[in-house]
């Protein structure tokens, strides 16, 4: 009986992997020869961290985007014109996804959704270690927020008024955005996360993009 | 070559853009089906499908899979602590780091694209793709195009350097860093080489092969850049900002690039055509009147781009799917395109790819409606958002015609928007293959172009239930006769078309025989069909299924056909219903017509 089992051992060891598959290369600098690398190494190469300031940078950008929601939810009773209404839709939907997404991110990588001590609509405590501008009436909690004076005006306004204030807002509010993604881009170290990468890349690419639609729109009031 | 209004409303915009089209287009939202119920997980998500079969599923090559990339999250309160003890001293990898993206196919071999390199899989003997080659070098997106030896890559992120080394590239300027478009030589696949690596501004998002007119040894490549453009002390020839700012700026432009075959080393960027520029005052940023609101204006810039470009040399046009605009290049000198025709359309939201018609006269556009990574296949996700728009071309101009979004509704959890695809080659009809990332993948009919309809389609339940995780199909290409999905997190899917209501046994012969030996989706070749049964066959049962042909014609037809099958057709019957299938295609109209048409040219070549 040993000796059986042994021969079925020792046939198990040599029989050939049943999906042989080729070695993994690796290339070097144009013209230069390719090395054979390890799954393991190949899955390691991958393998990318993250930074304090792209932590804070999601953080900071879904109290950004829950501004562009709230902003969209007044145009919803106070806006007039089909064409600003359908694009803050479309606003709305896209952020909130968005959100989401970060939450996702940030979540996987064990990070909390917003910097302690604060809230998602009242990050006044963090906002000037944060680097921002302190928030106050007048001044907006960071880059391209409505102030509280702007979103109160925002409020009072109505029709043709609220289109126009909500057009030049969230305007400035994208822009914000935008200028958020190239101090990201410009700290040493941050935004070589594949998923964090792609982020930035799709919310220049939507937002600029709107940007020029809601400056056409504006451009005919 | 003026932009239409931007100021009309989608209302008012889309009746002019429709016009008696409108009332066909499809509705406002999407209703839930089969699919929208399907089970989920990883391995072993519950499928589905109509009018394919999945033949094939390969998981991700070894190196290709992540154990450590986050899947699913815990559920229960053990798995949530030892996660977050994991957690403690390393951070997690997300699944897009190892992402399956684009593919080609050469001599037999499919190149499958991934944001960590590229993998060969050898399809020629007909059942599972073969693992032959496996590259590693990191960078992302990974699209490949392939020519001869040579493979084509596209690189856009930060992280990537030169020799697709290990440390990341970092800091605002270094010299290490590579984004651009990378040349492999693949003559040899125990011995894979990068041969050439040519840096752009914006790096390369995708990218497009485009062959020379006459010249066999030189190769251009259309280059789309979509980030951020790259300091002036990393690359000298890239300058940031405003055109009427600067003139010289990056922005507002794609690369081509020439490759010397027999020196591909030498590849080097040639023109920076200003294809949005204004036909008649030659002002960059043409396609645009944004700016004169004057707020922000220093930003509009980052909307000049191509996001991806598809040529069609045989007619010497190329579409581009461009941000906010769809365009019509003329491509008859490749060194230098111009634009021809762009359309504009408020429910699209980034016009992202293009892939024409067989004919050359249409052109589906898609809207890759928030960059693919977030879930736009819901319930309140309007049918006009993040779908194709279908065009036409008349008189070398662009038209709207009508949009086709995934009809079904996808889980929140599921990523899902319009992405790559290819025509499926059935004579007498416009179909076209398609990923919809975790929608799955669908064949689209746009035969009428105010009337795209679904024919058949594949699809898997969400990666999780509860939570998005990047993953689904990122292209489903028809490839010599079956449809190759490359799967983000799940690896490589073969499909097989199979005989049902909306498609014939016929039909499906006729585009299974249909082959060629390098297949860029982005380079698109006319498809010439050869004389059979099975193509007499898809337009009979074509002519049929829409009723446009008389029961007594068909049966002469089909007569003749099974003849024909049998052996051979006999020219004197062959000749005689030549003849009246061209009186009958003389008193239809439109498709039917069309395919009458065909018919009676067939038989007519047999008869003679």
């Amino acid at each position: 009986m040993y000796l059986f089992a042994g021969i079925v051992l020792a046939c198990l060891a040599t029989a050939p992997t049943p999906t042989q598959t080729p070695p993994i290369f690796n290339p070097g600098a144009p013209g230069a020869p390719s090395r054979v690398i390890l799954a393991g190494e190949a899955i390691e190469l991958s393998r990318t961290t993250f930074v304090p300031a792209d932590v804070a940078f999601m953080q900071h950008m879904i109290v950004h985007h829950a501004q562009a929601v709230e902003m969209v939810e007044l145009l919803e009773t106070r806006g007039s014109h089909p064409s600003v209404r359908l694009l803050g839709r479309r606003i709305a939907l896209s952020q909130e996804a968005e959100m989401d997404l970060m939450r996702n991110w940030l979540a996987e990588r064990g990070q909390p959704p917003k910097m302690p001590g604060t809230n998602e609509f009242n990050a006044m405590d963090h906002a000037d270690h944060a680097g921002h501008v302190m928030a106050s009436y007048d001044f907006p909690i960071m880059s391209g927020m409505l102030s509280p004076r702007q979103m109160q005006a925002l409020a009072a306004a109505t029709g043709p008024a609220f289109d126009r204030l909500f057009l030049e807002g969230m305007i400035q509010h994208h822009q914000g955005a935008l200028d958020m993604v190239d101090a990201l881009l410009d700290t040493p170290g941050a935004a070589q996360d594949p998923m964090l990468s792609d982020f930035t890349t799709s919310v220049v690419a939507d937002q600029s993009t709107e940007i020029l639609r809601m400056q056409s729109l504006l451009s005919e009031f | 070559m003026t932009v239409r209004s931007n100021l009309l409303s989608t209302v008012a915009a889309l009746s002019v853009m429709l016009g008696a089209a409108e009332a066909h287009a499809q509705t406002q939202t999407i209703a839930p089906d089969a699919r929208s119920v399907l089970s989920a997980g990883l391995r072993d998500a519950g499928e589905l499908a109509i009018g394919m079969v999945l033949e094939h599923s390969v998981s991700p090559p070894p190196g290709f899979f992540d154990p450590e990339a986050l899947f699913a999250p815990p559920t229960n309160e053990a798995e949530a602590e030892a996660l977050m003890a994991r957690r403690q001293d390393k951070p997690r990898f997300g699944p897009l780091a190892l992402a399956n993206s684009d593919m080609a196919l050469s001599d037999g071999r499919l190149f499958v694209g991934n944001f960590n390199g590229f993998n060969a899989y050898d399809v020629t003997r007909g059942g599972a793709p073969e693992l032959v080659l496996s590259v590693v070098c990191p960078g992302g997106q990974g699209d490949v195009s392939v020519q001869g030896n040579l493979l084509f890559m596209s690189v856009e992120e930060n992280r990537a350097r030169l020799d697709c080394g290990t440390t990341a590239a970092e800091g605002e300027v270094n010299a290490e860093r590579f984004r651009g478009v990378r040349i492999f030589d693949i003559s040899d696949l125990n011995a894979p080489r990068q041969i050439a690596a040519v840096q752009t501004c914006r790096g390369s998002h995708t990218h497009t092969l485009v062959p020379h007119p006459t010249d066999d040894n030189v190769l251009y490549i259309y280059n789309s850049g979509t980030s951020s453009v790259r300091k002036t002390d990393e690359l000298a020839i890239c300058t940031d900002g405003q055109p009427d700012v600067n003139p010289e700026t990056a922005l507002f432009s794609i690369d081509v690039i020439r490759v010397p075959l027999d020196a591909p080393e030498q590849a080097a960027i040639v023109n920076r055509p200003r294809i949005f520029a204004d036909s008649e005052t030659g002002r960059v940023a043409g396609l645009w009147r944004g700016g004169r609101a004057g707020i922000a204006s220093q930003r509009t810039a980052q909307t000049n781009q191509c996001h991806d470009i598809t040529v069609y040399p045989e007619i010497g046009l190329a579409a581009g799917a461009c941000s906010g605009n769809g365009i019509l290049l003329d491509i008859s000198d490749p060194e230098n395109p111009t634009r021809i025709s762009d359309i504009f359309d408020p429910d699209m939201a980034y016009w992202h790819s293009a892939t024409f018609n067989n004919e050359g006269d249409k052109v589906v556009f898609t809207d890759e409606w928030g960059g693919g990574t977030s879930a736009r296949c819901r319930a309140e996700d309007p049918a006009t958002w993040g779908a194709n728009m279908i065009a036409t071309i008349e008189n070398r101009t662009l038209q709207g015609q009508s949009f086709h979004k995934l009809p079904s509704v996808q889980a929140a959890s599921e990523n899902c928007v319009a992405h790559n695809g290819t025509i499926v080659p059935v004579p007498g009809r416009d179909l076209m293959v398609q990923a919809w990332y975790q929608g799955g993948v669908s064949i689209m009919d746009f035969t009428d172009p105010a009337r795209p309809t679904e024919i058949a389609w594949f699809d898997r339940g969400p990666i999780d239930a509860e939570r998005l995780y990047v993953g689904g199909s990122w292209s489903a290409y028809w490839f010599n006769g079956r449809i190759y999905s490359s799967e983000i997190a799940r690896g490589l899917d073969v499909l097989r078309l199979v005989p049902g209501e909306h498609l014939s046994a016929a039909e499906i012969a006729a585009a299974e025989a249909v082959t060629a030996l390098t297949i860029n989706p982005q380079t698109q070749t006319r498809i010439t069909w050869t004389d059979s049964p099975d193509v007499a066959g898809s337009y009979l049962d074509q002519l049929s299924r829409s009723g446009s042909i008389d029961s007594r014609l068909a049966a002469q037809v089909g007569a003749q056909i099974g003849q024909w099958r049998q052996g051979g057709a006999d020219p004197t019957g062959s000749a005689a219903l030549s003849l009246t299938l061209k009186e009958a295609s003389g008193r239809a109209t439109g498709v039917a017509a069309m395919r009458l048409k065909a018919l009676a040219e067939i038989f007519g070549r047999l008869g003679s």
